[in-house]
C-alpha cells in the first residue's frame, strides 16, 4: 500500500511515518500543508491519503477541503481524515456522496497502534472509518421516530456499523457471535424501514444516510 | 425628640454651619467685584454701542471731555469692550468655583473652555456664567446680611442679663426675658440657615457655572458611547484571546500529546521481552496520556471551538451535546448566522449550562433550543433534574449571567425546587 501524509506538526508527520514504515506501509511522501498535498497526490496517485484537517495558510478546514477535491479528482483514492475535533458537520459533508474509502478519525485515535491501523486498512480497502464521536454527534441530531423502537442492544450495533465496522468486527467488540450480529442488523434494518444492503460499504451508506435525515 | 433637641444645642458648635458661614462671608466681596464688572462692562458696551458713547467716555475719563461732542468715535470700542465682557466672566468662575473648593471640597463640574472668543460667544454657558455673576454680588449680600445678622446679634441678645445692669435704659422685664429668649432661638437658628443658604448658593453655582444641560447631556452620551465601544472591545479582546489559546494548545501541548500518546502505543505493540513492572509502567503511561488528551480536548471544546468559526452555532453545539454525560435533544433554528460575539456568548450559555446540569441536576435529559426571534437569539436549556438552581456565586451561572450582560443580553433561570430547571437567555442580534 502506498500512503501520502499531510500534516503540519512535524513532529506528528515524522511519528506517523514511523508508524507506518514499521507496520509495512510505504509512505511515499510526507507533506505540511494542502497545495503540497494536493500536488503530492497527483504527482504519486497513492493508495490513500492520510491528512489533518487544520493545515496552513489559514488553519481552519482546508484538510476538509483538500480532502472534497482528492474524492472527487481521483475518486478511486482512499482519503483518511484526521482532526484533534470531530465535527458532524464535516463528517456530513465528508461522506455526503460515498462512503466507501473515506475515513474521518480523531487524532487521539492514532495513539491505539492496532486500531488505527485496522481502520486506515479498512478505508484503503474501500470502507469507511468514522469515529464514534462523530456518530454520536449524527445520532443526536437525527429526530426520527423509529430509532427509539431500536433496542440498546440494537442502538450500540448501529453505531458500530455507522462506524464502518464489519459484522466480524462488531461481533469481536460485543464479544458475540457473527450470526447474532447478523441477526442485530436484519432487526435493525426492518425496524428502520431501511433496504437491505449487499456489501458492507453500501450497509454503510444506508445507515448514514438515515442519521442525516 | 432628645436627639432633635440634641443637633438644635450642638448646631452652632459643629463645623459645618461655620463653614457655610465661611463661604457665605466670602462670597460677597467675590460677587460685589463680579457684578460691578458686569454691570460696569455691560453698561459701557452699550452706551459704546449708541450715540452715549463720547459723552460717558468723556465723563468717565476726564481728559476725553473735549471730545464728547465728536461723532460717536466711541463706535470702535464696542468690540473690545463686549470682548473684556465675555471675558470677565472667566476669573470670575474660576474664583467662584475655587471659593467651592477651598471652603466646602465640592468641585463643580468644570464649564466647557473655549478657545476662540465667538465659540464664547455662542455657547449658552457663557451666557448662564455673566447672569451669575451679575446676581451675585447681590445675593451674597443679602445672603450674608441675614446669616451676620442671626450670628451676631444672637449672642449679645442672649446674654443681656450680663450688661443690662450697665445699660443707661433697658425695657421691662418682660421685654428683656423676649428678647433675651429671641437671641436664644436667633443664635440656634443661625447655623440652620447658614446651611440652607449654603447650599442654595451650590445648587445655583452647579445649575449656571458648569455646563449647560445640553452640553451635560452631550457628554454624558459621549461618555457612554466611549464606555459601550470600550466594553465591546473588552468582550472582543477576550474572544480573540480564547481563540489564541485554544489555537496555540491545537498547534502546541495538544499535537505533542498525540505524538507522546502514539509512541507508547507503538512501545506497548512489543512488550514481550521486558521485565513486568517496565510493561505496567508502559501501559500506565499510555493510558494516562490518552486521558490527558481527552480532558485538555473537553477543555479546548469549552473555550472557543474552531467549527464555531467556521460553520457557526449549529454544527459547534453537537460536538458538546454529543459529549454530555446527560442525554441531550438539541434543536437550532437560525435562518442566518448572528454576529460572532453573539454565537461565542452562545455557545458559552449552551456549554456552561451542560457543565451545571452534568454538575449538580441530577437530570436524565437535557433540550436545548437555539431559535430566532425578532432582533433576539433565544436559547432555552430544560433539564428535568432536581431544580433549586440559583444565581449565587457558588454555580457557573453567575458568571453566565455575567457574559449574556456584557452583550446586553438577558438572562433568567426558573427553578424550583423539584424540578424542572429553564434557563433563558435572550441575546441581541442585528438582525
Amino acid at each position: 500500500m502506498r500512503v501520502v501524509i499531510a500534516e503540519d506538526s512535524v513532529l506528528l508527520r515524522e511519528g506517523l511515518v514511523r508508524l507506518l514504515d514499521g507496520a509495512g506501509i510505504e509512505v511515499v511522501e510526507a507533506v505540511g500543508d494542502a497545495d503540497e498535498l494536493l500536488r503530492a497526490a497527483a504527482d504519486h496517485e497513492p493508495d490513500l491519503v492520510l491528512l489533518d484537517v487544520r493545515m496552513p495558510p489559514t488553519h481552519t478546514d482546508e484538510g476538509l477541503r483538500a480532502a472534497l477535491v482528492i474524492r472527487r479528482q481521483w475518486p478511486a483514492m482512499a482519503v483518511l481524515v484526521l482532526s484533534q475535533y470531530v465535527e458532524e458537520r464535516y463528517a456530513s459533508e465528508l461522506l455526503a456522496t460515498e462512503t466507501s474509502g473515506v475515513g474521518y478519525l480523531l487524532k487521539d485515535r492514532i495513539a491505539d497502534v492496532g486500531e488505527f491501523l485496522t481502520a486506515l486498512r479498512r478505508v484503503a480497502d474501500g470502507g469507511t472509518a468514522l469515529d464514534p464521536e462523530a456518530v454520536a454527534q449524527l445520532l443526536l441530531r437525527t429526530r426520527s421516530a423509529p430509532l427509539a423502537r431500536l433496542s440498546p442492544r440494537e442502538t450500540e450495533v448501529l453505531r458500530y456499523m455507522a462506524e464502518g465496522r464489519s459484522n466480524a468486527g462488531v461481533a469481536d467488540l460485543l464479544m458475540v457471535s457473527e450470526s447474532a450480529v447478523a441477526k442485530h442488523v436484519n432487526s435493525i434494518f426492518t425496524k428502520l424501514d431501511l433496504p437491505m444492503a449487499d456489501s458492507d460499504h453500501r450497509r454503510v451508506l444506508a445507515v448514514l444516510t438515515f442519521l442525516k435525515g | 425628640m432628645q436627639q432633635l433637641a440634641r443637633r438644635i444645642l450642638r448646631a452652632p458648635w459643629s463645623p459645618q454651619p461655620w463653614r457655610a458661614t465661611a463661604l457665605i462671608a466670602l462670597g460677597w466681596p467675590i460677587g460685589l467685584v463680579g457684578t460691578v464688572g458686569v454691570l460696569g462692562l455691560t453698561t459701557l458696551t452699550i452706551a459704546c454701542a449708541t450715540l452715549l458713547g463720547p459723552a460717558v467716555m468723556g465723563w468717565l475719563i476726564p481728559p476725553l471731555q473735549p471730545f464728547a461732542t465728536w461723532r460717536p468715535w466711541t463706535f470702535v470700542l464696542v468690540i473690545p469692550l463686549f470682548t473684556a465682557l465675555l471675558l470677565w466672566s472667566v476669573p470670575c468662575t474660576v474664583v467662584q468655583r475655587w471659593r467651592f473648593a477651598a471652603v466646602l471640597g465640592i468641585e463643580l463640574p468644570a464649564p466647557p473652555t473655549r478657545r476662540r472668543l465667538l465659540g464664547l460667544a455662542a455657547q449658552s454657558a457663557t451666557w448662564c456664567q455673566l447672569a451669575y455673576h451679575l446676581l451675585a454680588g447681590v445675593l451674597s449680600t443679602v445672603s450674608l446680611a441675614i446669616t451676620a445678622a442671626l450670628w451676631l446679634l444672637g449672642p449679645p441678645l442672649a446674654l443681656q442679663l450680663l450688661y443690662l445692669w450697665w445699660l443707661p435704659d433697658h425695657g421691662s422685664t418682660a421685654t428683656v426675658l423676649l428678647t433675651s429668649a429671641l437671641g436664644v432661638v436667633a443664635f440656634h437658628l443661625a447655623p440652620w440657615v447658614a446651611e440652607w443658604i449654603a447650599r442654595l448658593e451650590v445648587g445655583m453655582a452647579r445649575d449656571l457655572l458648569g455646563p449647560s444641560r445640553r452640553q451635560q447631556l452631550a457628554e454624558l452620551s459621549e461618555r457612554v458611547r466611549v464606555v459601550v465601544d470600550s466594553r465591546l472591545d473588552v468582550i472582543a479582546s477576550a474572544d480573540a484571546e480564547r481563540r489564541r489559546i485554544e489555537r496555540d494548545l491545537h498547534d502546541g501541548a495538544q499535537q505533542r500529546l498525540v505524538s507522546l500518546a502514539m509512541n507508547l502505543g507503538i512501545a506497548r505493540l512489543d512488550l514481550d521481552a521486558v521485565p513486568e513492572a517496565t510493561r505496567k509502567a508502559i501501559e500506565n503511561a499510555h493510558e494516562e496520556a490518552k486521558l490527558a488528551l481527552t480532558e485538555l480536548r473537553d477543555l479546548v471544546r469549552g473555550l472557543h471551538p474552531a467549527v464555531l468559526d467556521e460553520r457557526g452555532l449549529d454544527a459547534a453545539l453537537s460536538g458538546i451535546s454529543a459529549r454530555s454525560p446527560v442525554p441531550v435533544t438539541l434543536h437550532v433554528d437560525l435562518p442566518h448566522r448572528p454576529s460572532r460575539t453573539t454565537e461565542a456568548v452562545a455557545y458559552f450559555v449552551v456549554s456552561e449550562a451542560l457543565a451545571n446540569v452534568a454538575k449538580h441536576a441530577r437530570a436524565s435529559r437535557v433540550d436545548i433550543r437555539v431559535s430566532h426571534r425578532e432582533h433576539t437569539i433565544a436559547v432555552v436549556v430544560t433539564d428535568d433534574g432536581r431544580g433549586g438552581a440559583r444565581l449565587d456565586d457558588s454555580s457557573g451561572l453567575r458568571g453566565l449571567m455575567h457574559r449574556v450582560g456584557s452583550i446586553d443580553g438577558s438572562f433568567r433561570v426558573d427553578s424550583p425546587i423539584g424540578g424542572p430547571t429553564i434557563l433563558t437567555a435572550e441575546l441581541p442580534c442585528e438582525s
